[in-house]
């Protein structure tokens, strides 16, 4: 690790200053990414602005049709929020198998969604359940926020202040976990609402997280695990690795998505 | 049995500050004015070194020294060695290159030694070792096991065709002919994949010098530090070995990585004299990756030959064993002596011929790991015996005991006198643990809910505490085998034993103070155990190949004999009796038919004090040393059964059951035998499920990270269920076998033979990780279908 400036401002208004004032400075929220990167030297920020004592960035709560959770809540806070367990429980399932304890004390939501790994879990439940990403400075809907490969539609200076999940009817998440690094080798999250369903996918997609619309189609008709027997995903741009090759990255995609149906209509 | 003593499952006496955080390991180690190293690692798998220009960075802050291998030249500072001497088919010694600390000339693998930096802080060392800038010419790389031989690339010119050497063992002739009059021959292709040791605890060194005294001290992760003290003074030069300490202290797991002398603690010790200032390395997770002595890697064509009968009538094996870019400590052992006098299995095989050519390769050094040869050859006879039974129709178990030896001692084709077992009793035993009976219904209900259901054999033997150190020199090995122990009792009766084992977490203290308390009938409490500082223990060979129990452990006992036998003496004096009439049991001097007795405290008083003998006719004092040096190897074996669920859909294969019965002949401390089982048991798993170092062919090590090289976790495994069969060792005084490696020899196999029944095919390979599982399954699954 190289030597830097810390910050640690008390608001997201204070951070956003000292975001914009000082050269090359970088937001640290969880540090799950942020970190190992600067200790194996591959980042050298200046200046590291610390969201862990912005006071406004914390908290989950129901508005309306909306389940809202501040940026800055970790993993653990979501899993074991009441309130996320009963407006959209399988959110609070993904919540609770991110990583491993350690990393779901210290990882946030906020942390997550902005640097959208393209294995992590979080980007997949907003893109299904239509969330909104809330900054210092607009309103960005999940289905134009996440860009692609670690991008997003997030400008400089901008900050996630907290994401707006709309409940759904039925909502859930599976995930086949790399059996190395336990990060989602494949990850789908379903969600119905109304005569809407979405299926998300993580994990799998050379662009990051994206919809698969063959899926949903298929749930469309019926909401339950059968309607996806011999709905085959395409292994077109789909990630190849030494841990899965596309093709096989695309076949659990499907095994998946059932997975997902079946936990959220409760079988 | 005392509570305390053999047999007994006490806690152990370690753990206390292993838990609350109050062991000392090496990086615990803090020296006045300790600087800090970081090495300079080779990129590439293969260049030369054109030019290192180092001037800028020399003259950054703190930067105290920066060194590379023409410092060491300079300094005729040795390069590192291979203990072990293995000669070519033909009769001329293995062809062997130059390992120096510091490249010099070329590098060989990515992360190979470039240049040390030593500065006052680490970071101002790594801020240095970015500012050097080193002229490489890349070179193509030479990675694959099974090519390497034919490769254009040349690893070291003295190994033109980059093989260190062709190596054999066995009875050609007659294996030959007895393939001919086979009846059946079962043939395989086997890969045994490459690990990385991982030890939780990374490597690490202090090297410090007293310019006073002009001596030095070496603070490393040793499992062996009088080996490194010899080896770094008698070899690479660093100083005599009595002007060289090195001191192993608490050790955090080592799996075998850990007996080898590297090249870092060999420039931390001279480089401490070098810029006057103690120097600490401690290696980061990925320099573990990278630079730890990898295991396994092997390449092999095996056959087994069967008669009308079903009777093994021979076997063959054809290896190509990858050592890495550079020979290791004791890397040629490995895929030789430590393999293919295992091939015989715990079978009665009349014939067998082993070949092994061992190559270069730009990669890491690849040494012993975990069971050491032990286990590729375990893999390769279970493997082909499993497959035999199948292709012949016959149940695995009863194949097996068909097989088995029955009469002890059995001499074997390769080398080994099995001197006692009772391989039908173990089988026996995993056979009920996992309801053998049970498992047609069980196959069925899996196939019920879609799953593939599985059962997989592994009757291993090992041979363990290699010795007598005549014949293992006769072998080549370039250092002798046996142990060395020294009871010092103190006036009060309270012990110290200095051993020349090292315990790097598998509970010394604990189990050999275990002996010592049933011995002399002492507490527990009063027995202390110490180990790994070369200037409290005189000399020692240290821990590795399960031989503590067995070789470390006698020396001890003779030792104890030894006190016993003075105490006797004294006592008699004490007592006014003849020496002959004195007994010892329960801590108790005692006159035979009296009640004279004299308790083992106050006889080691009356030793110190020396008033009630003559000085001139007995010594005074308490303390005896032994050397041991066994007569033969021991030979633990036991049957592991696995039990697998596959899930055609995703690939994954789920550890049903474990049935483990193991013959370690006499067991010490059952709690901690079972741990190692477990612990052995869970590597294995690994190896046959989740671990694969792989490079590309650039020689990039590509699983140089836990996100890519997949350590088993603790809901990768079952519950074990852990049985155990004993026949007492007959050639130590404890009857002791081994325990260390046990599980991490048997239990590959068995996982993949488990696989290989759910799958009705042989069509996998180490690691089979869910992807490899599933493409395997779609096979079964087409099968099926279509019947």
């Amino acid at each position: 690790m190289y030597a830097f400036a810390y910050h640690r401002p008390a608001t997201a208004r204070q951070a956003a200053g000292l975001l914009a004032k000082k050269e090359d400075a970088k937001l640290l929220a969880g540090g799950h990414t942020l970190l190992p990167t600067m200790k194996q030297r591959l980042a050298s920020p200046a200046h590291l602005v610390d969201l862990g004592a912005c006071a406004d960035l914390k908290g989950i709560e129901r508005k309306g049709r909306n389940l809202v959770i501040g940026a800055m809540s970790t993993h653990a806070e979501v899993a074991a929020s009441p309130v996320v367990q009963e407006a959209i429980p399988g959110l609070a399932y993904l919540a609770s198998h991110i990583g491993d304890p350690h990393v779901r004390h210290r990882g946030t939501i906020g942390g997550s969604v902005a640097n959208n790994d393209p294995a992590a879990d979080y980007p997949s439940a907003c893109l299904a359940l239509g969330a909104t990403i809330v900054t210092n400075k607009r309103k960005i809907e999940a289905d134009a926020f996440f860009t692609g490969l670690y991008e997003t539609a997030l400008e400089e200076g901008e900050i996630i202040t907290k994401i707006a999940f709309p409940v759904a009817s039925k909502a859930a998440y599976a995930k086949f976990r790399n059996p190395a690094s336990r990060y989602a080798l494949v990850g789908v999250f379903v969600a119905k609402r109304g005569s809407d369903v979405r299926v998300a996918v993580i994990g799998a997609g050379e662009g990051g997280v994206f919809r698969w619309s063959e899926g949903e189609a298929a749930l469309k008709a019926r909401f339950a695990p059968k309607s996806l027997d011999g709905v085959k995903a395409s292994a077109k741009g789909i990630n190849a690795d030494m841990h899965a090759d596309a093709e096989y990255r695309a076949h659990l995609i499907g095994v998946m998505a059932k997975e997902a149906v079946a936990r959220a209509v409760g079988k | 049995m005392s509570a305390t003593g053999i047999g007994a499952s006490v806690r152990r006496k370690e753990d206390h500050r292993y838990i609350t955080g109050q062991g000392r390991y090496t990086d615990d180690i803090n020296r006045p004015g300790q600087a800090h190293a970081w090495f300079l690692r080779s990129p590439h798998a293969h260049a030369t070194l054109k030019s290192i220009d180092a001037k800028a960075a020399a003259a950054m802050p703190g930067v105290l020294g920066i060194f590379t291998g023409d410092d060491l030249a300079a300094d005729k500072v040795g390069g590192l060695i291979c203990g072990w001497m293995i000669h070519n088919k033909d009769g001329t010694p293995m062809r062997a290159g130059a390992h120096p600390a510091l490249a010099q000339r070329k590098v060989r693998y990515v992360g190979d030694h470039v240049a040390v930096i030593v500065a006052e802080t680490l970071a101002q060392a790594r801020d240095a070792s970015e500012a050097i800038v080193v002229d490489y010419g890349v070179l193509p790389a030479v990675v694959d096991t099974a090519s390497a031989a034919g490769a254009k690339t040349v690893v070291h010119a003295e190994a033109p065709d980059n093989t260190v050497f062709n190596w054999h063992l066995g009875n050609k002739a007659e294996t030959e002919a007895a393939f001919k009059a086979a009846k059946h021959v079962t043939k395989l292709d086997i890969v045994n994949n490459r690990l990385v040791p991982n030890p939780m605890e990374p490597r690490a060194a202090v090297g410090d010098y007293d310019q006073g005294e002009g001596a030095f001290t070496l603070y490393t992760t040793s499992q062996n530090p009088h080996v490194a003290r010899l080896v770094l003074s008698a070899f690479i030069g660093i100083a005599p070995e009595n002007k060289l300490r090195v001191i192993a202290p608490d050790v955090g797991g080592g799996f075998g990585s850990k007996i080898f002398i590297y090249a870092e603690e060999t420039v931390c010790v001279w480089a401490a004299k070098k810029v006057g200032r103690p120097v600490k390395w401690t290696s980061d997770r990925t320099e573990a990756f990278l630079s730890d002595a990898h295991g396994r890697d092997h390449v092999t064509h095996a056959e087994l030959a069967t008669d009308a009968d079903g009777k093994i009538t021979a076997l063959r094996v054809k290896t190509t064993a990858n050592l890495g870019a550079y020979l290791s400590t004791f890397s040629s052992s490995v895929p030789t002596y430590l393999y293919a006098p295992l091939l015989s299995g715990s079978y009665d095989i009349p014939a067998i011929y082993a070949e092994v050519d061992a190559v270069y390769t730009n990669t890491a050094p690849v040494d012993a790991y975990r069971g050491a040869g032990r286990p590729e050859a375990t893999f390769v006879v279970e493997r082909l015996v499993e497959v035999a039974a199948r292709q012949l129709g016959k149940d695995p178990a009863k194949f097996r005991m068909q097989n088995y030896v029955k009469k002890f001692p059995h001499q074997t084709p390769v080398i080994m006198m099995y001197d006692a077992g009772n391989y039908g009793a173990s089988m026996k035993k995993a056979l009920e643990i996992i309801d053998y009976k049970g498992i047609g219904k069980r196959k069925r209900d899996s196939a019920r809910n879609g799953k593939l259901r599985g059962i997989g054999f592994s009757s291993y033997i090992e041979a363990c505490g290699i010795a007598p150190s005549a014949a293992v020199g006769s072998l080549g090995a370039g250092v002798g085998l046996w142990e060395s122990a020294e009871v010092r009792v103190n006036p009060v009766g309270t012990v110290e034993v200095l051993t020349g084992s090292h315990s790097h977490g598998q509970g010394h203290e604990t189990t050999f103070a275990q002996l010592v308390s049933g011995k002399l009938g002492i507490p527990i409490e009063n027995v202390s155990i110490v180990h790994g500082d070369t200037d409290k223990v005189q000399m020692g060979m240290g821990t590795y190949g399960s031989r503590s129990g067995a070789v470390g452990m006698s020396a001890i006992f003779k030792a104890l004999d030894k006190v016993i036998a003075k105490g006797k003496k004294v006592a008699a004096y004490v007592l006014e009796a003849d020496e002959a009439d004195i007994d010892f049991a329960d801590g108790h001097f005692k006159v035979k038919g009296t009640d004279k007795t004299l308790d083992f405290g106050s006889c080691a008083l009356q030793a110190y004090i020396a008033h009630k003998f003559n000085g001139q006719d007995l010594e005074p004092g308490l303390k005896e040393g032994a050397f041991y040096d066994p007569t033969n190897f021991t030979f633990p074996a036991g049957v592991h059964i696995c039990e697998v669920e596959i899930d055609p859909d995703t690939g994954v294969t789920a550890i049903e059951r474990w049935a483990a019965v193991d013959d370690f002949g006499v067991v010490i401390n059952p709690m901690i035998v079972e741990g190692q089982v477990h612990g052995g048991i869970a590597q294995g798993v690994g190896q046959a499920l989740l671990e694969g170092a792989k490079y590309n062919a650039d020689g990039q090590l590509v699983t140089a990270s836990f996100m890519d090289y997949c350590m088993p976790r603790a809901d990768d495994l079952p519950s074990f269920d852990v049985g155990m069969t004993v026949t007492p060792c007959p050639s130590n005084p404890l009857g002791i076998k081994g325990c260390g490696e046990a599980g991490a020899i048997a239990a590959p196999p068995a996982v993949i033979n488990a696989i290989t029944d759910a799958l009705g095919h042989e069509d996998i390979a180490m690691p089979a990780t869910p992807q490899a599982v599933w493409r395997a399954a779609q096979k079964t699954v087409k099968r099926m279908a279509a019947e």
